[in-house]
């Protein structure tokens, strides 16, 4: 009787812009987007890199073929605009692999001496060009939402490492709750924060054939992508944990020499 | 005509420079042989040079900060990114001065509740005292300026927030709001003039920590049994003695700093801070600095917006009038027993209220139970005459048997479920900041004034040197 009664009010309610909580009283059965929040959100897995820790390196064979999961299927919606071609040689590439990866893609120059613009095969120096002119052109393509940025993605969520690859690795397939509204355009997917986001399950098993001619799970997709938007994120992270150690060892180093000093000029110090 | 200063320096280099200048006498006199310190100063008197130490560090980073920044809305974002990329070593000068801002923070807040505990504010030390809570404001504003610089999500939305409190101000606020702004939103002109204020005021702190340093020089340290120091056999040269030990702490300091620098760069500050500004996107939470969280908990445990502003600001200005409103006579916490408990209390009191500070203020920390009457004069608005007065006459105690008349009544689980909750009785987070900013303004207006006629206080030693006084020190 009441699931009877539901849809039509639901409908009448979306109709006339009203939110579901204020119709909760006539017997909605959905929860509101809070209720669905608290109920069905879940805290990201943990995941463990190479980077993690103290004395942490990336893994360049995974950022590679994270960068490839990134390419052949995140770059569809998404742009990298902080990184250019030329930091792909951090990953381990040789110059020459770089030029060749930049030359498939083409990217905007000039004016010339006409004072056209022209399209141009990419330099090692240019920035990686993103699947949209504006954010308008974005917004339109994706319903009314706007792909994030990747460059800075794994610093800007909470947790953000176990965020992603939670998110794209584990986030999707899962049974969608019977008590949520979940309209055309939405998926669900608990690790988002309101756990409905506009993004369609991206990566399926065997979606990539990785260099060594393996097809790999979601999850290992996901995992490669999230070392790879880790480095993209923090390019600096090995520099900074090398140089720390160093740090360390020098402050260490110093304590016990200026402890020792501090004794020794108070020695004649009387209490 | 003018003083007869004979320089005393043997060289004679130094000596024609300090007859003339006497800038040799005026370090050695204020940090060096020249100037004599208790001899019993434990380590929590290492943080006032850890403080100055901050202070040069902050300088020097966001000198070169300053050098590859651009502070225009549509720039400055990228320009940070910029530094953390493309800049030599940028990824090292950004992360040293934004963790350098919190470092500062954790070194004044120990360096003010020393203060606190060894009665460092009172007489003749006042002004070197109120100096001190000039700086802590003129930090607050250069820091919270600074946060805003990145132009990242949460730059935008605090700096929304905190000026928006301006606006509590009657008649003027909202002139003085379009004034911070330089306009009608936060925009452009805000961020250029945060900009330019955020490189001024460190100077102006650091002409404040040089009178800071006069007033201290005057009266010298105080010291932890807080009685006055009685001739020479009380005190030591500053340098050798204070100066090595101070390396020792600043050695220390640099190593629990660079933990943070180089293996949990991120570990204090805002994810969303790495979004850029989007004046269309209102994060959920919206959170300052953790180093004003106490203070942004006072802020919105009072539900008047302008009365939660003074209270906010009036929890520094009464920190000002401090050293006149403790009454007791002895200085040191270790010869007040009543008072040393009510210093732990005030530090617990300062911690809840950080805690505050981050969290939602409606959320339920202890449940009391529900609303039975609300609840039931609900449904009983769906039943029929007959029910609804049955209902009213004797409210279900059992929400069982609460819930078989929501069923009757029409109602879903799920619509009863909802009206229970919204009928929960409750003690929330923004409870636990009202008794916590109540007891902060208790223990400086009422507490203080009163301890000083009540408490009895321990015999003070005679001298530093006295037996008494070694006893009565705690362990360094």
């Amino acid at each position: 009787m009441f699931k009877q009664l539901t849809v039509p009010l639901t409908v009448a309610a979306a109709a006339f812009g009203l939110a579901g909580p204020s119709l909760a009283d006539e017997g909605i059965e959905y929860l509101t987007s809070e209720e669905a929040t608290n109920k069905y959100h879940a805290y990201p897995e943990h995941y463990e890199f190479a980077h993690d820790g103290v004395f942490g390196k990336f893994d360049r064979a995974q950022l590679q073929r994270g960068f490839q999961v990134y390419r052949e299927v995140c770059s569809a919606c998404h742009s990298l605009e902080k990184i250019a071609f030329r930091n792909l040689m951090d990953l381990g590439y040789t110059a020459e692999q770089v030029k060749a990866i930049a030359a498939e893609y083409e990217v905007e120059d000039g004016p010339d001496e006409d004072g056209e613009m022209y399209f141009r095969a990419a330099k090692p120096s240019d920035y990686i060009p993103g699947p949209y002119a504006n954010v308008q052109q974005a917004r339109a393509a994706n319903g009314g939402a706007m792909p994030p940025d990747l460059s800075l993605i794994t610093k800007a969520r909470p947790h953000g490492v176990d965020y992603v690859a939670s998110l794209v690795g584990k986030g999707y397939g899962q049974d969608e709750p019977e008590d949520m509204q979940i309209s055309d355009g939405q998926y669900y997917n608990p690790y988002f924060h309101s756990v409905l986001l506009a993004m369609p399950q991206p990566l399926y098993d065997e979606m990539v054939e990785y260099a060594d001619g393996s097809f790999p799970t979601v999850e290992e997709m996901a995992v490669d992508v999230t070392a790879f938007l880790t480095w993209t994120a923090e390019p600096k992270l090995e520099q900074r944990k090398r140089t720390g150690v160093g740090v360390m060892i020098f402050l260490a180093i110093l304590t016990v020499i200026s402890y020792w000093s501090y004794k020794r000029v108070w020695a004649d110090v009387k209490k | 005509m003018g003083h007869n200063y004979k320089s005393k320096y043997e060289n004679p280099v130094v000596n024609w420079i300090d007859t003339r200048l006497p800038i040799f006498w005026l370090v050695d006199t204020a940090v060096g042989a020249g100037h004599p310190t208790p001899k019993n100063l434990n380590y929590w008197w290492n943080f006032g040079s850890l403080a100055g130490l901050c202070l040069v560090v902050q300088l020097i980073t966001g000198i070169v900060l300053a050098m590859h920044y651009t502070p225009h809305a549509d720039m400055a974002f990228a320009s940070v990114e910029h530094i953390m990329r493309d800049v030599n070593y940028g990824w090292l000068i950004r992360y040293i001065h934004a963790n350098g801002a919190s470092m500062f923070f954790i070194v004044v807040f120990i360096h003010i509740f020393r203060g606190l505990y060894y009665g460092s504010y009172k007489a003749p030390r006042e002004l070197l005292w109120m100096l001190g809570v000039t700086i802590l404001l003129l930090m607050m504003a250069t820091a919270f300026m600074g946060y805003v610089l990145p132009w990242g999500q949460m730059s935008f939305w605090g700096a929304t927030v905190i000026t928006n409190l301006f606006s509590a101000i009657p008649y003027v606020g909202d002139s003085i709001v379009t004034l911070l702004w330089g306009g009608f939103s936060v925009d452009n002109p805000t961020l250029a003039r945060f900009f330019s204020l955020h490189y001024l005021l460190p100077f102006v702190i650091t002409g404040t920590v040089i009178l800071h340093i006069w007033a201290l020089n005057m009266p010298g340290s105080n010291n932890p049994s807080g009685i006055d120091v009685k001739g020479p056999a009380d005190t030591i040269p500053f340098h050798p003695y204070y100066t090595i030990k101070d390396l020792f702490g600043i050695a220390v300091f640099l190593a629990f700093f660079s933990a943070f620098i180089f293996f949990m760069p991120n570990a204090l500050g805002h994810p969303d801070n790495y979004i850029p500004a989007d004046p269309l996107a209102t994060p959920s939470h919206i959170v300052p600095e953790w180093y004003f969280l106490p203070f942004y908990a006072i802020l919105r445990a009072v539900p008047d917006k302008l009365l939660g502003v003074v209270a906010m600001f009036g929890s520094i200005a009464v920190l000002f009038v401090l050293p006149w409103l403790d009454t007791s006579k002895v200085r040191s916490a270790t010869f007040r027993p009543v008072y040393k408990w009510f210093f732990w209390i005030f530090v617990v009191v300062n911690f809840g209220l950080g805690w505050c500070g981050q969290a939602d203020t409606d959320r339920v920390l202890i449940p009391l139970g529900t609303d039975k009457t609300a609840v039931a004069e609900n449904i009983a608005a769906r039943l029929e005459p007959a029910s609804r007065a049955e209902l009213l006459a004797n409210v279900p105690s059992d929400m069982e048997v609460m819930k078989k008349y929501a069923e009757r009544a029409g109602m879903s689980d799920l619509a009863f479920d909802r009206l229970v909750d919204a009928e929960l009785i409750s003690f929330q987070v923004v409870h636990l900041s009202q008794i916590l900013t109540a007891w902060y303004f208790f223990h400086f207006l009422v507490l203080l004034p009163l301890l000083g006629y009540f408490e009895k206080t321990r015999p003070l030693p005679e001298s530093l040197s006295s037996p008494i006084a070694a006893d009565a020190m705690p362990a360094e």
